[in-house]
Protein backbone atom coordinates (compact mmCIF):
# COMPACT_ATOMS: atom_id res chain seq x y z
CA UNK A 1 0.00 0.00 0.00
CA UNK A 2 1.43 3.57 -0.91
CA UNK A 3 0.18 7.12 -1.08
CA UNK A 4 1.54 10.51 -1.68
CA UNK A 5 -0.64 12.58 0.12
CA UNK A 6 -2.21 12.83 3.30
CA UNK A 7 -5.58 14.82 3.40
CA UNK A 8 -7.98 15.60 6.84
CA UNK A 9 -11.18 16.55 5.25
CA UNK A 10 -13.52 18.71 7.87
CA UNK A 11 -11.83 16.63 10.90
CA UNK A 12 -13.48 17.13 14.03
CA UNK A 13 -12.35 15.36 17.16
CA UNK A 14 -13.79 16.26 20.53
CA UNK A 15 -12.89 14.60 24.05
CA UNK A 16 -16.15 14.82 26.63
CA UNK A 17 -16.88 18.67 25.88
CA UNK A 18 -13.69 20.00 24.69
CA UNK A 19 -13.39 20.24 20.98
CA UNK A 20 -9.29 19.88 20.25
CA UNK A 21 -9.92 19.83 16.61
CA UNK A 22 -12.66 22.02 15.19
CA UNK A 23 -13.37 21.11 10.85
CA UNK A 24 -9.67 21.39 9.94
CA UNK A 25 -9.16 20.58 6.34
CA UNK A 26 -5.45 20.09 5.13
CA UNK A 27 -3.32 18.51 2.78
CA UNK A 28 -0.13 17.55 2.37
CA UNK A 29 1.90 16.16 -0.47
CA UNK A 30 5.10 13.14 -0.70
CA UNK A 31 8.60 15.00 -0.83
CA UNK A 32 7.41 18.23 1.72
CA UNK A 33 7.95 19.37 4.92
CA UNK A 34 4.73 20.73 6.79
CA UNK A 35 5.35 22.18 10.36
CA UNK A 36 2.30 23.15 12.24
CA UNK A 37 2.93 25.48 15.22
CA UNK A 38 0.36 26.87 17.86
CA UNK A 39 0.32 27.46 21.72
CA UNK A 40 -0.36 24.69 23.92
CA UNK A 41 -3.62 23.06 23.63
CA UNK A 42 -3.98 24.23 20.06
CA UNK A 43 -4.54 20.85 19.14
CA UNK A 44 -1.30 19.79 17.00
CA UNK A 45 -1.06 16.30 19.10
CA UNK A 46 -4.33 15.45 18.32
CA UNK A 47 -3.85 15.99 15.12
CA UNK A 48 -0.88 13.66 14.82
CA UNK A 49 -2.15 11.14 16.61
CA UNK A 50 -5.25 11.03 14.04
CA UNK A 51 -2.67 11.24 11.22
CA UNK A 52 -1.35 8.06 12.91
CA UNK A 53 -4.71 6.47 13.19
CA UNK A 54 -3.87 6.23 17.24
CA UNK A 55 -7.35 8.57 17.56
CA UNK A 56 -9.95 8.48 15.30
CA UNK A 57 -11.96 11.46 14.31
CA UNK A 58 -15.46 12.55 15.56
CA UNK A 59 -16.53 13.50 12.26
CA UNK A 60 -14.62 13.93 9.40
CA UNK A 61 -12.30 11.67 6.93
CA UNK A 62 -8.50 11.61 6.92
CA UNK A 63 -7.21 9.61 3.58
CA UNK A 64 -4.28 8.39 2.78
CA UNK A 65 -3.92 8.96 -1.38
CA UNK A 66 -6.47 7.12 -2.07
CA UNK A 67 -7.18 5.08 1.16
CA UNK A 68 -9.10 5.88 3.87
CA UNK A 69 -7.87 5.53 7.62
CA UNK A 70 -11.26 2.99 8.24
CA UNK A 71 -9.94 0.66 5.64
CA UNK A 72 -6.18 1.21 5.87
CA UNK A 73 -5.32 -1.43 8.89
CA UNK A 74 -2.08 -2.58 9.62
CA UNK A 75 -1.06 -2.32 5.75
CA UNK A 76 -1.46 1.51 6.41
CA UNK A 77 0.13 1.49 9.58
CA UNK A 78 2.80 -0.06 8.09
CA UNK A 79 3.37 3.51 6.31
CA UNK A 80 3.38 5.74 8.89
CA UNK A 81 6.77 6.22 11.25
CA UNK A 82 5.96 8.84 14.40
CA UNK A 83 8.12 10.15 16.84
CA UNK A 84 6.41 11.42 19.69
CA UNK A 85 7.74 14.00 22.65
CA UNK A 86 8.03 10.84 24.78
CA UNK A 87 10.56 9.20 22.58
CA UNK A 88 9.13 5.18 21.96
CA UNK A 89 12.20 4.36 23.33
CA UNK A 90 13.01 1.20 26.23
CA UNK A 91 15.57 2.96 27.96
CA UNK A 92 16.39 -0.36 29.57
CA UNK A 93 17.67 -1.47 26.34
CA UNK A 94 20.72 -0.67 23.85
CA UNK A 95 20.60 1.65 20.92
CA UNK A 96 21.24 -1.42 18.95
CA UNK A 97 18.47 -3.42 20.58
CA UNK A 98 16.10 -1.10 20.62
CA UNK A 99 15.88 -0.88 16.85
CA UNK A 100 16.48 -4.39 16.15
CA UNK A 101 13.03 -4.71 18.35
CA UNK A 102 11.12 -2.31 16.26
CA UNK A 103 12.70 -4.12 13.08
CA UNK A 104 11.31 -7.19 14.23
CA UNK A 105 8.08 -5.71 15.14
CA UNK A 106 7.39 -4.23 11.44
CA UNK A 107 8.74 -8.13 10.08
CA UNK A 108 11.82 -6.02 8.15
CA UNK A 109 13.79 -7.97 5.61
CA UNK A 110 17.58 -7.86 6.73
CA UNK A 111 17.34 -6.46 10.10
CA UNK A 112 20.65 -6.26 10.84
CA UNK A 113 21.80 -4.11 7.76
CA UNK A 114 18.89 -2.12 8.84
CA UNK A 115 19.89 -1.03 12.02
CA UNK A 116 23.55 -1.00 11.42
CA UNK A 117 22.58 1.77 8.92
CA UNK A 118 20.28 3.56 11.66
CA UNK A 119 23.01 3.22 13.92
CA UNK A 120 25.27 5.43 11.36
CA UNK A 121 22.90 7.75 10.47
CA UNK A 122 21.78 8.65 14.17
CA UNK A 123 26.17 8.68 14.62
CA UNK A 124 25.75 6.29 17.20
CA UNK A 125 27.80 3.35 15.82
CA UNK A 126 30.47 3.60 18.35
CA UNK A 127 27.41 3.75 21.20
CA UNK A 128 25.40 0.78 20.01
CA UNK A 129 25.64 -1.59 22.63
CA UNK A 130 25.25 1.00 25.21
CA UNK A 131 21.78 1.17 26.74
CA UNK A 132 19.70 3.72 25.82
CA UNK A 133 19.10 5.37 29.76
CA UNK A 134 22.77 6.27 29.66
CA UNK A 135 22.41 8.78 26.37
CA UNK A 136 21.99 12.77 26.24
CA UNK A 137 19.12 13.82 24.94
CA UNK A 138 20.17 14.52 21.51
CA UNK A 139 21.27 11.20 20.97
CA UNK A 140 18.05 9.84 22.13
CA UNK A 141 16.48 12.07 19.69
CA UNK A 142 18.94 10.98 17.05
CA UNK A 143 18.08 6.93 17.23
CA UNK A 144 14.48 7.75 17.98
CA UNK A 145 14.04 9.32 14.81
CA UNK A 146 16.03 6.38 13.13
CA UNK A 147 13.37 3.96 14.44
CA UNK A 148 10.57 5.92 13.52
CA UNK A 149 12.52 5.90 9.95
CA UNK A 150 13.14 2.23 10.44
CA UNK A 151 10.89 1.33 7.96
CA UNK A 152 11.33 3.61 5.55
CA UNK A 153 7.81 5.38 5.99
CA UNK A 154 5.80 7.32 3.44
CA UNK A 155 4.37 9.60 6.23
CA UNK A 156 6.62 10.53 9.10
CA UNK A 157 4.87 12.67 12.19
CA UNK A 158 7.25 14.46 14.41
CA UNK A 159 5.76 15.90 17.95
CA UNK A 160 8.07 18.91 19.08
CA UNK A 161 10.99 17.19 17.25
CA UNK A 162 13.76 20.04 18.07
CA UNK A 163 12.75 20.53 22.36
CA UNK A 164 15.58 20.15 24.68
CA UNK A 165 18.52 19.75 21.56
CA UNK A 166 21.46 21.84 21.71
CA UNK A 167 22.71 23.63 18.18
CA UNK A 168 24.01 20.82 16.78
CA UNK A 169 21.56 18.34 17.24
CA UNK A 170 18.75 20.59 15.59
CA UNK A 171 21.34 21.05 13.50
CA UNK A 172 21.75 17.17 13.04
CA UNK A 173 18.19 16.92 12.81
CA UNK A 174 17.37 19.19 10.04
CA UNK A 175 19.76 17.67 7.73
CA UNK A 176 18.30 14.09 8.39
CA UNK A 177 14.47 15.86 7.83
CA UNK A 178 16.29 17.30 4.17
CA UNK A 179 16.96 13.49 3.53
CA UNK A 180 13.65 12.12 4.48
CA UNK A 181 12.16 14.61 2.58
CA UNK A 182 14.16 14.24 -0.56
CA UNK A 183 13.13 10.55 -0.19
CA UNK A 184 9.58 11.34 -0.95
CA UNK A 185 8.09 11.22 2.58
CA UNK A 186 5.82 12.87 3.84
CA UNK A 187 6.42 15.00 6.59
CA UNK A 188 4.63 16.32 9.09
CA UNK A 189 5.95 18.08 12.45
CA UNK A 190 4.42 20.47 15.22
CA UNK A 191 6.92 22.86 16.40
CA UNK A 192 6.85 26.12 18.90
CA UNK A 193 9.90 26.95 17.62
CA UNK A 194 10.00 28.92 14.19
CA UNK A 195 13.48 29.73 13.94
CA UNK A 196 14.42 25.83 13.87
CA UNK A 197 11.94 25.47 10.72
CA UNK A 198 12.38 28.29 9.36
CA UNK A 199 14.64 27.28 6.52
CA UNK A 200 13.51 23.49 6.54
CA UNK A 201 10.15 23.75 6.48
CA UNK A 202 7.87 23.70 2.56
CA UNK A 203 4.90 25.35 4.58
CA UNK A 204 3.27 26.65 7.91
CA UNK A 205 0.12 26.19 9.17
CA UNK A 206 -1.08 27.45 12.89
CA UNK A 207 -3.67 25.87 14.84
CA UNK A 208 -5.33 28.08 17.23
CA UNK A 209 -8.18 26.67 19.55
CA UNK A 210 -8.34 23.63 17.32
CA UNK A 211 -8.90 25.74 13.72
CA UNK A 212 -6.23 26.23 11.62
CA UNK A 213 -5.54 29.90 10.78
CA UNK A 214 -6.04 31.75 8.17
CA UNK B 1 6.61 -18.94 12.55
CA UNK B 2 3.09 -17.13 11.45
CA UNK B 3 3.39 -13.50 11.74
CA UNK B 4 1.01 -13.96 14.75
CA UNK B 5 3.59 -16.40 16.53
CA UNK B 6 6.31 -14.48 15.62
CA UNK B 7 5.08 -11.12 16.96
CA UNK B 8 4.34 -13.01 20.62
CA UNK B 9 7.82 -14.36 20.36
CA UNK B 10 9.54 -10.87 19.51
CA UNK B 11 7.30 -8.74 22.50
CA UNK B 12 7.61 -11.77 25.25
CA UNK B 13 11.73 -11.77 24.52
CA UNK B 14 11.79 -8.00 24.58
CA UNK B 15 9.99 -8.14 28.06
CA UNK B 16 12.52 -10.70 29.44
CA UNK B 17 15.27 -8.85 28.11
CA UNK B 18 14.15 -5.62 29.67
CA UNK B 19 13.26 -7.96 33.01
CA UNK B 20 16.93 -9.49 32.87
CA UNK B 21 18.33 -5.77 32.40
CA UNK B 22 16.25 -4.30 35.87
CA UNK B 23 15.29 -7.91 38.07
CA UNK B 24 12.63 -5.25 38.88
CA UNK B 25 9.33 -7.35 38.75
CA UNK B 26 11.04 -10.55 39.50
CA UNK B 27 12.38 -9.13 42.79
CA UNK B 28 9.63 -7.35 44.12
CA UNK B 29 7.21 -9.94 43.29
CA UNK B 30 9.45 -12.70 44.72
CA UNK B 31 10.25 -10.83 47.79
CA UNK B 32 6.35 -10.02 48.16
CA UNK B 33 5.32 -13.49 47.60
CA UNK B 34 7.52 -14.85 50.68
CA UNK B 35 6.85 -12.32 52.70
CA UNK B 36 3.18 -13.23 52.61
CA UNK B 37 4.17 -16.92 53.37
CA UNK B 38 6.42 -16.27 56.47
CA UNK B 39 3.52 -14.07 58.25
CA UNK B 40 0.79 -16.24 57.54
CA UNK B 41 3.47 -19.08 59.02
CA UNK B 42 4.15 -17.04 61.61
CA UNK B 43 0.17 -17.28 62.14
CA UNK B 44 -0.91 -20.59 61.06
CA UNK B 45 1.71 -22.73 62.65
CA UNK B 46 1.82 -22.78 66.02
CA UNK B 47 4.82 -24.99 68.33
CA UNK B 48 5.61 -26.34 64.75
CA UNK B 49 2.11 -27.54 63.65
CA UNK B 50 0.13 -26.38 60.86
CA UNK B 51 -3.54 -25.40 60.84
CA UNK B 52 -4.94 -28.05 59.11
CA UNK B 53 -5.72 -27.27 55.31
CA UNK B 54 -4.16 -23.41 55.36
CA UNK B 55 -1.19 -24.16 52.48
CA UNK B 56 -3.94 -24.20 50.01
CA UNK B 57 -5.38 -20.92 50.42
CA UNK B 58 -2.05 -19.32 51.53
CA UNK B 59 -0.32 -20.52 48.62
CA UNK B 60 -3.03 -19.48 46.14
CA UNK B 61 -3.46 -15.89 48.31
CA UNK B 62 0.46 -15.66 47.70
CA UNK B 63 0.33 -16.05 44.20
CA UNK B 64 -2.84 -13.83 43.77
CA UNK B 65 -1.47 -10.70 45.63
CA UNK B 66 2.40 -10.98 44.15
CA UNK B 67 0.78 -11.44 40.87
CA UNK B 68 -1.49 -8.22 41.14
CA UNK B 69 1.91 -6.69 41.84
CA UNK B 70 3.66 -8.06 38.59
CA UNK B 71 0.66 -7.43 36.34
CA UNK B 72 0.57 -3.73 37.67
CA UNK B 73 3.44 -3.46 35.95
CA UNK B 74 2.97 -5.47 32.79
CA UNK B 75 2.23 -1.86 30.36
CA UNK B 76 3.65 0.33 33.01
CA UNK B 77 7.08 0.23 31.19
CA UNK B 78 5.69 0.40 27.92
CA UNK B 79 3.76 4.07 29.04
CA UNK B 80 6.77 5.63 30.46
CA UNK B 81 8.56 5.95 26.98
CA UNK B 82 5.26 6.27 25.52
CA UNK B 83 6.45 2.32 23.72
CA UNK B 84 3.07 1.67 23.72
CA UNK B 85 2.25 4.11 21.02
CA UNK B 86 4.95 2.74 18.94
CA UNK B 87 3.50 -0.65 19.12
CA UNK B 88 -0.13 0.44 18.67
CA UNK B 89 1.21 2.43 15.35
CA UNK B 90 3.08 -0.60 14.52
CA UNK B 91 0.85 -2.96 11.51
CA UNK B 92 1.07 -5.98 13.79
CA UNK B 93 -2.09 -7.81 15.27
CA UNK B 94 -2.84 -6.37 18.74
CA UNK B 95 -3.89 -9.38 19.92
CA UNK B 96 -0.32 -10.64 19.60
CA UNK B 97 0.52 -7.46 21.85
CA UNK B 98 -1.47 -9.03 24.44
CA UNK B 99 -0.39 -12.61 23.85
CA UNK B 100 3.12 -11.35 23.94
CA UNK B 101 2.30 -9.50 27.66
CA UNK B 102 0.56 -12.61 29.01
CA UNK B 103 3.16 -15.05 27.84
CA UNK B 104 6.12 -12.28 29.66
CA UNK B 105 3.87 -12.29 32.87
CA UNK B 106 2.99 -15.73 32.86
CA UNK B 107 6.48 -16.54 32.14
CA UNK B 108 7.96 -14.48 35.65
CA UNK B 109 4.73 -15.76 37.93
CA UNK B 110 6.01 -19.24 37.22
CA UNK B 111 9.74 -18.70 38.61
CA UNK B 112 8.00 -17.19 41.38
CA UNK B 113 5.98 -20.31 41.84
CA UNK B 114 8.80 -22.17 41.65
CA UNK B 115 10.41 -20.74 44.70
CA UNK B 116 6.72 -20.13 46.97
CA UNK B 117 5.62 -23.75 46.24
CA UNK B 118 7.98 -25.70 47.97
CA UNK B 119 8.31 -22.48 50.57
CA UNK B 120 4.69 -23.30 51.41
CA UNK B 121 5.10 -26.97 51.31
CA UNK B 122 7.85 -26.53 54.19
CA UNK B 123 6.01 -24.42 56.39
CA UNK B 124 3.35 -25.68 56.22
CA UNK B 125 4.28 -29.64 56.00
CA UNK B 126 2.00 -30.10 52.68
CA UNK B 127 2.37 -32.85 50.62
CA UNK B 128 2.12 -30.49 47.68
CA UNK B 129 4.67 -32.72 45.56
CA UNK B 130 2.80 -36.46 46.09
CA UNK B 131 0.78 -35.49 42.53
CA UNK B 132 3.06 -33.30 41.18
CA UNK B 133 1.99 -33.19 37.83
CA UNK B 134 -2.02 -33.09 38.82
CA UNK B 135 -0.26 -29.72 41.41
CA UNK B 136 1.89 -28.13 38.18
CA UNK B 137 -1.53 -28.41 36.15
CA UNK B 138 -3.68 -26.66 39.17
CA UNK B 139 -0.81 -24.39 39.05
CA UNK B 140 -0.61 -23.71 34.99
CA UNK B 141 -4.16 -23.14 34.55
CA UNK B 142 -4.48 -20.97 37.52
CA UNK B 143 -1.99 -18.79 36.77
CA UNK B 144 -3.11 -18.97 33.57
CA UNK B 145 -7.09 -17.34 33.79
CA UNK B 146 -5.54 -14.98 36.60
CA UNK B 147 -2.96 -13.26 34.31
CA UNK B 148 -5.66 -13.67 31.39
CA UNK B 149 -7.53 -11.31 32.83
CA UNK B 150 -5.15 -9.30 34.63
CA UNK B 151 -3.17 -8.63 31.65
CA UNK B 152 -6.26 -6.92 30.03
CA UNK B 153 -6.94 -5.19 33.12
CA UNK B 154 -3.67 -3.51 33.13
CA UNK B 155 -4.14 -2.52 29.29
CA UNK B 156 -7.69 -0.73 30.05
CA UNK B 157 -5.54 1.15 33.06
CA UNK B 158 -2.54 1.66 31.37
CA UNK B 159 -3.90 5.70 31.34
CA UNK B 160 -5.72 5.60 34.64
CA UNK B 161 -4.56 7.74 37.11
CA UNK B 162 -5.33 5.63 39.62
CA UNK B 163 -4.69 2.29 37.99
CA UNK B 164 -2.39 0.99 40.69
CA UNK B 165 -5.49 1.12 43.17
CA UNK B 166 -8.35 0.51 40.44
CA UNK B 167 -6.30 -3.12 39.22
CA UNK B 168 -7.33 -5.04 42.40
CA UNK B 169 -10.46 -3.45 42.48
CA UNK B 170 -11.27 -5.13 38.96
CA UNK B 171 -9.26 -7.53 38.84
CA UNK B 172 -10.01 -9.51 41.85
CA UNK B 173 -14.29 -9.90 41.73
CA UNK B 174 -13.55 -11.79 38.48
CA UNK B 175 -10.88 -13.36 39.29
CA UNK B 176 -12.34 -15.29 42.12
CA UNK B 177 -13.76 -18.28 40.61
CA UNK B 178 -10.33 -19.13 39.19
CA UNK B 179 -8.70 -18.11 42.79
CA UNK B 180 -11.35 -20.38 44.19
CA UNK B 181 -11.04 -23.69 42.12
CA UNK B 182 -7.14 -23.25 42.67
CA UNK B 183 -7.52 -23.61 46.58
CA UNK B 184 -10.52 -26.15 46.45
CA UNK B 185 -8.00 -27.80 43.61
CA UNK B 186 -5.03 -28.16 45.99
CA UNK B 187 -7.36 -28.35 49.11
CA UNK B 188 -8.36 -32.17 47.50
CA UNK B 189 -4.92 -32.71 46.60
CA UNK B 190 -4.01 -32.26 49.94
CA UNK B 191 -6.65 -34.99 50.87
CA UNK B 192 -4.93 -38.21 52.58
CA UNK B 193 -7.60 -40.08 50.34
CA UNK B 194 -10.33 -39.92 47.53
CA UNK B 195 -9.51 -36.42 46.75
CA UNK B 196 -7.97 -37.16 43.38
CA UNK B 197 -11.04 -37.06 41.26
CA UNK B 198 -12.66 -33.38 43.11
CA UNK B 199 -8.66 -32.17 42.21
CA UNK B 200 -9.70 -33.28 38.72
CA UNK B 201 -12.58 -31.48 38.39
CA UNK B 202 -11.56 -28.32 40.12
CA UNK B 203 -8.56 -28.77 37.07
CA UNK B 204 -11.37 -28.96 34.20
CA UNK B 205 -12.87 -26.09 35.92
CA UNK B 206 -9.69 -23.89 35.78
CA UNK B 207 -9.37 -24.88 32.20
CA UNK B 208 -13.09 -24.07 30.90
CA UNK B 209 -12.35 -20.14 33.01
CA UNK B 210 -8.89 -20.27 30.66
CA UNK B 211 -10.50 -20.69 27.44
CA UNK B 212 -13.48 -18.35 28.32
CA UNK B 213 -11.24 -15.38 29.67
CA UNK B 214 -8.69 -16.02 26.90
CA UNK B 215 -11.65 -15.84 24.45
CA UNK B 216 -12.67 -12.56 25.75
CA UNK B 217 -9.66 -10.56 26.12
CA UNK B 218 -8.32 -11.30 22.48
CA UNK B 219 -12.04 -10.43 21.83
CA UNK B 220 -11.82 -7.27 23.80
CA UNK B 221 -8.01 -6.05 23.17
CA UNK B 222 -8.23 -4.39 19.93
CA UNK B 223 -11.50 -1.81 20.93
CA UNK B 224 -9.52 -1.66 24.79
CA UNK B 225 -6.57 -0.17 23.04
CA UNK B 226 -8.08 1.88 20.52
CA UNK B 227 -8.73 5.24 22.43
Amino acid sequence: MDFTNLQFIDVTRTFGRRRALNRVSLAVEAGTITALLGPNGAGKSTLLSIAATLLQPTSGEVRYGDHAASNGGAALRARIGMLGHDLYLYPELSAAENLRFFARVYALPDVEQRVARGLELAGLTDRADDVVAGYSRGMRQRLALERALLHDPRLLLLDEPFTGLDEAARGALRERLRMARAAGTIVVLTTHDIAAIADLSDRSLTLVEGRLAA
Amino acid sequence: MTGFARTVWVITRKDLLVEARTREVLFTTLFFAISCVLVFAFGFVREGRPVSDAAAGILWIAIAFSGTLALGRVFERERHGETLRALLIAPIDRPALYVGKLVGILILLAAVEVVVVPLVALMFQAALFDHALLMVGLLAAGTVGFAAVGTLFAAMLVRARSRDVMLPILLYPITVPVIIAGVRGTAALLQPEGGLPMARAWLAMLVFFDVVFITLALWTFEPVMTE
